[in-house]
Formats: structure tokens, C-alpha cells, sequence
């Protein structure tokens, strides 16, 4: 099959490459861009360990071909953190709130943490719960994830985070 | 899990997308947000030999007022639906399904037109629109026609298109202003397709039912419009007598496959819960 030629931006560098049609976007970014942060985790389009930002929505890149996603703007964990090494408000509330144990679900759950505060700044808990539903941890017990988005939240909004009494 | 090969192609137009699935006949399939179609291709269940991307289409995409109906975009994705404003007033019910269907990622990418196109029983909006008696634009090699979602679907995944025709848009007559509303589905999880599911739109007047349309998901080979329950329920004040009566003749069309999401005759006595309680949510919310 002939290959497409494709071109986007991923995390602000502008890529162009060859592909067959039929890649999906996942081995694209893994196998072709070296960006192992997505991971393969179920590959049904359960999981979400797999989840990106493409042109301002989160989206299951096991579930788009490469072609689709051509002339995106897209953004996956490699692009979350200054280029200073710096770590984006979630990454460091993802370490501060214990939101990860092994650590699989994180880039997705922290590529659509992002999202969701794009969309919502300061969104309630059943919010916040609701937003990731997409996303499957099998470790946490998604407390801490909630809680290290509620730091994320209050800490872009400017406020002091305050626990939610046990 | 990696797909079949195959070619792809990104028409700009309806135009161009009915003339390429006309000439490349029965071994290209359309795909919308893919979300059900990418899945079956990589289990290879599905293994076109042409994909025709419909993404590039603008003239499928928006929302729009033509006289009382209101026309909706088959390439809208479920997230357009949840944020649009206009449909929030006129047919509340969509937002509310909308929110019920798979999880945030999904709904991104997920289209409208590709839920009522695709003939899966457990898609949610094909019950939603036989209830809101909605009709589907088709577009062909022969033309444009429109079908009423009541005629629409004949089996799991056998709908009333004929090959090379895509769906274009959905159109629907608002329901009247201060209509109730309600959309009850019972899954497993988040994500998952319904157990059973009930959808009821009504309008009252004097606390009496003057007018009300029921559909069902998931509880037979195709989506189910219960028109003899609803006809129970004209006239009356949603007594429980009568709801359980038209609940009964509800459960009776149903045919529900037994499977992992439970045995048949608990996904009927489901489907009639569904309608039940949509029903008590429709009276609670619907004006007079």
C-alpha cells in the first residue's frame, strides 16, 4: 500500500514523515516519533493509556489512523513540562498528591487532566470523576488522582489546596 | 492490534464522497469518528479496501433552525452536542443521551451521524430519535432523500441505506416548549453499551399526558419505538396503574438478547424500570 505523506505539530516541532494509511496514531507516535509516553494499555479504546490532546480534544490515539490526524496540532506528556525541565502544575501535583503508583494510566490520565481544566478551571470532584472517566487505573483507587487534580486546580486558580476531610 | 491495509481518501464534498463510494462499490466503507468502525478493523472484522474520511466534509458539520425543526450535522461529535447551547433549549434529551454514551474521548470524536447510521442496537441515539420521530437525510448516487428514523432500522446493522448512501444530517421537529423529558439508561460502567434503556418525551396540560413518545435501547435486534405504550399513557396523569400498564406493553415488544450484560428476561423487567423512572423524571420536569 502506498504511503501518505503526513504533516502536524507535536508538542510545538512540526513533523512530516510517510506513513501507511492504516497506522494508527499510537505506533506513530511511539514507533515512528520515539514519544514511548502514550502507552498501549488495553487497545480497545477503554483503557486511555493511550490518550493525547489533538487540536483541543482528548482523544484515544489507539483509535485514529495517522492520516486522520493530519495538519493536528497535538500534544502528548513529552510536551507537558517546560523546556527547562520544569514540571507542568499537574506533574507536580501528580507527585505531591501520591497520584500514581506503577505509573502506567499517568500520561494519559495527566494528557486528559489537562484538558478537562482547560475546559472546566475549577471543577467539583463528581466533575473531575466524570472527566476521567475514559481513564482506567487499576492501582489507585483514583482518590489521589482526584486529589492531585483538585491541587492542580486550586493552584492555577491561585487559591491554597485544601484536603476534603476523610 | 494493527488493521488491513487500505486507501484513503478525503473528499471535500457530499458530492465527492457519494461518487467515490459509488465507484469503489462495496469494498469502501465511510467513516466518521471512526469509533466504532476502527475498532471491528482492528480485530479484522472489517477489512475495506477504501476508507472515505468524512472529516473534510464542512458541509456536514453545524447545528441549525429550518422552521420548527432543527437540523443537526451527521460529522457533530457527542461533545458538540453536550455544548450546544440551541439544543439545550429545544431538545434537551439529546445532551442528556449524549453524556451517557462511552467516556470524555470518545464523545470528542464520536459523531451523531455515525451512531444513527450504524445500525448497532446498543448505540443509544437511534431509540432517542424514533422517540423524538426525527428523519435522517440521505445522500446517493441517485440523489437526496430523506427517511424517518421509525423506518430506518430493519435488523442489527441492516438499516434502510441503500449501498453508497451516507446520512447527511438529522433532522428533528422540536418537541413543544415545556416539554418533558428524560433518558434512562442502566449500564455496567462507564462506557458500556445499555443494559436496557428508555427514552420519553411527553407534553401535559392540566397534569394529563397530552402527548408522548417512548423508545427503547438495546432490548431487541433493532431500536424500539413503543407506540402502544404511549398511547396508554395519553389522557392519563401518570397514575401508577396506568404506567405500569403501559410499562407492561412496553416490556411485551422487547426481545433482548441474553447475554454478558444479563439474561433476557432481566434485560426486559430493566427495560421496563427505565421507562418507569424516565417517566416519573419526564412528569417532574414538563410544564402543567
Amino acid at each position: 500500500m502506498a504511503k501518505s505523506q503526513v504533516s502536524m505539530t507535536v508538542n510545538g516541532k512540526k513533523v512530516e514523515e510517510l506513513v501507511e494509511p492504516r497506522m494508527l496514531l499510537i505506533h506513530f507516535l511511539r514507533e515512528q516519533l520515539h514519544l514511548t509516553g502514550p502507552h498501549i494499555g488495553c487497545d480497545t479504546s477503554h483503557c486511555g493509556a493511550c490518550t493525547i490532546d489533538l487540536d483541543g480534544k482528548s482523544v484515544k490515539s489507539c483509535t485514529v489512523f495517522t492520516v486522520q490526524a493530519n495538519g493536528a496540532d497535538i500534544r502528548t506528556i513529552e510536551g507537558m513540562a517546560a523546556a527547562d525541565g520544569t514540571l507542568h502544575v499537574l506533574q507536580e501535583a501528580f507527585r505531591e498528591m501520591h497520584g500514581l503508583q506503577c505509573g502506567f494510566c499517568t500520561p494519559g490520565m495527566i494528557t486528559r487532566a489537562y484538558r478537562l481544566l482547560q475546559e472546566s478551571k475549577n471543577p467539583t470532584e463528581e466533575e473531575i470523576r466524570l472527566g476521567i472517566s475514559g481513564n482506567l487505573c487499576r492501582c489507585t483507587g483514583y482518590q489521589n488522582i482526584v486529589k492531585a487534580i483538585q491541587y492542580a486546580a486550586a493552584k492555577i486558580s491561585g487559591v491554597p489546596f485544601q484536603e476534603a476531610a476523610e | 492490534m494493527i488493521p488491513g491495509p487500505f486507501a484513503y481518501h478525503r473528499p471535500a464534498s457530499v458530492k465527492e464522497a457519494v461518487s467515490l463510494l459509488g465507484s469503489l462499490g462495496e469494498d469502501a466503507r465511510a467513516i466518521a469518528g471512526g469509533h466504532s468502525l476502527i475498532p471491528m478493523m482492528k480485530l479484522r472484522l472489517a477489512s475495506p479496501a477504501h476508507l472515505i474520511d468524512l472529516a473534510g466534509v464542512a458541509d456536514l458539520k453545524g447545528i441549525r433552525e429550518d422552521g420548527r425543526d432543527v437540523v443537526i450535522g451527521a460529522m457533530t461529535t457527542q461533545h458538540e452536542v453536550i455544548e450546544s447551547e440551541l439544543l439545550g433549549k429545544k431538545i434537551p434529551i439529546l445532551r442528556e443521551t449524549s453524556f451517557v454514551i462511552a467516556d470524555p474521548q470518545v464523545r470528542y470524536v464520536g459523531t451523531l451521524g455515525g451512531n444513527v447510521a450504524n445500525g448497532d442496537p446498543g448505540n443509544d441515539m437511534p431509540a432517542v430519535m424514533m422517540c423524538l420521530n426525527a428523519s435522517y437525510h440521505a445522500a446517493g448516487k441517485s440523489g437526496e432523500r430523506r427517511i424517518a428514523a421509525r423506518d430506518f432500522y430493519q435488523g442489527a446493522y441492516f438499516t434502510a441505506l441503500e449501498p453508497g448512501e451516507i446520512v447527511t444530517a438529522i433532522r428533528i421537529p422540536a418537541p413543544a416548549a415545556g416539554h418533558g423529558y428524560a433518558y434512562e439508561k442502566l449500564k455496567r460502567k462507564v462506557g458500556d453499551y445499555a443494559t436496557a434503556a428508555a427514552a420519553v418525551v411527553l407534553t401535559m396540560s392540566g397534569g394529563k399526558v397530552t402527548s408522548s413518545s417512548i423508545g427503547l435501547t438495546n432490548v431487541a435486534e433493532t431500536p424500539l419505538w413503543a407506540e402502544e405504550a404511549a398511547k396508554i399513557l395519553t389522557g392519563s396523569t401518570l397514575d401508577a396503574a396506568t404506567v405500569k400498564k403501559a410499562v407492561t406493553a412496553a416490556e411485551a415488544i422487547t426481545s433482548p438478547a441474553t447475554d454478558s450484560r444479563g439474561p433476557a428476561a432481566y434485560r426486559t423487567k430493566m427495560a421496563g424500570v427505565m421507562l418507569t423512572r424516565a417517566l416519573a423524571r419526564a412528569k417532574e420536569r414538563a410544564g402543567a
